[in-house]
């Protein structure tokens, strides 16, 4: 139980600091760098207290896939430089205060919700069934996920289809000026336009235009 | 102190989508902070499915993170998809230079 606090203190601390520092560092390199670890340590916190396949799922996703993208998108766009300064820029100043009494307003009201919260007092014994079997984490979401969650499990693959067909169409442009392979103009090419024959005086050589 | 409960993760959970909205209020610079904010604020949403789903014994919790980061991947992409639509349309992504809609 110790261990368990210490872990927890530990990534929980991490995963603080680092959402402190996505939003206040300066560099938009260093925040995206900043959302990886955070989600590292809340990933090592899943896996901890036994949703293992959620963390793991959340290091492939987050980390591998889409903090990815950020960076890539931020490194594409050369925002890099563009420092982001609030502490610095005189027109912001007025949206801190608000920006803070707002969040503080709602980490007060969500601790009040925490702290008036009654458990029932079988609750934790009776329904606490999922670490004792010894059927695995991945198993047992597996077996509701494909049954119980299979048509929400086909919808969420048609949102991410969707939304891959989106981006590419978003993103998508014709440039000028580059060239491209046309499969139809290098099957159709006959030999009577591919080929000629020349009569190559001695001498003179050839002049080819192309 | 030492025994770890639902309260402290959902205090965990709290903490850190407070630390999101922060964020979408101060960074008034570079759309991408914003949009990493709000990933901070599905992760704290995340938090507290996983939390509740392990503390009181129902895998429903974990089935809707998992639903949840499916629709959080699809919206970076296509919020990212945008800015870099807009960003080859007008040439920057500041947030105070966003304003053709006049609003």
């Amino acid at each position: 139980m110790i261990a368990h606090a210490i872990f927890f203190y530990t990534f929980s601390i991490i995963a603080v600091v680092s959402a402190i520092m996505v939003t206040a560092s300066k560099n938009t390199v260093h925040s995206v760098f900043f959302l990886i670890l955070d989600f590292i340590s809340i990933s090592c916190l899943f896996i901890m207290i036994g949703a293992e396949f959620l963390g793991m799922i959340m290091l492939i996703v987050y980390v591998g896939a889409v903090a990815v993208l950020f960076l890539f998108v931020v490194m594409m766009l050369n925002v890099a430089q563009q420092k982001n300064q609030w502490f610095a820029a005189k027109d912001s100043s007025k949206h801190i205060p608000i920006g803070l009494v707002i969040s503080t307003l709602i980490f007060i009201e969500i601790m009040i919700v925490i702290g008036g919260w009654k458990y029932k007092p079988d609750l934790f014994d009776i329904n606490n069934s999922l670490s004792q079997t010894s059927v695995s984490n991945t198993h047992s979401l597996g077996q509701i996920l494909y049954t119980d969650y299979i048509h929400v499990f086909q919808i969420s693959g048609m949102i991410l289809l969707v939304a891959m067909v989106g981006a590419i169409v978003l993103t998508f442009r014709q440039r000028s000026g580059v060239k491209r392979q046309s499969y139809i103009k290098q099957i159709s090419r006959e030999r009577a336009e591919g080929v000629e024959v020349l009569e190559v005086q001695s001498n003179k050589g050839v002049k080819i235009d192309d | 102190m030492t025994e770890i409960g639902l309260g402290h993760y959902l205090t965990l959970g709290a903490v850190i989508f407070s630390i999101g909205v922060i964020g979408i209020f101060l960074n008034r610079k570079n759309i991408i902070v914003i949009l990493m904010s709000i990933e901070l604020i599905l992760l704290a949403v995340n938090i507290n499915l996983v939390a509740f789903s392990i503390f009181l014994g129902d895998l429903a919790g974990q089935v809707f993170t998992l639903f949840i980061l499916t629709v959080a991947a699809a919206e970076a992409a296509i919020g990212l998809a945008i800015i870099v639509v807009y960003f080859r349309n007008s040439g920057t992504i500041r947030v105070e230079e966003i304003d053709k809609l006049k609003g």
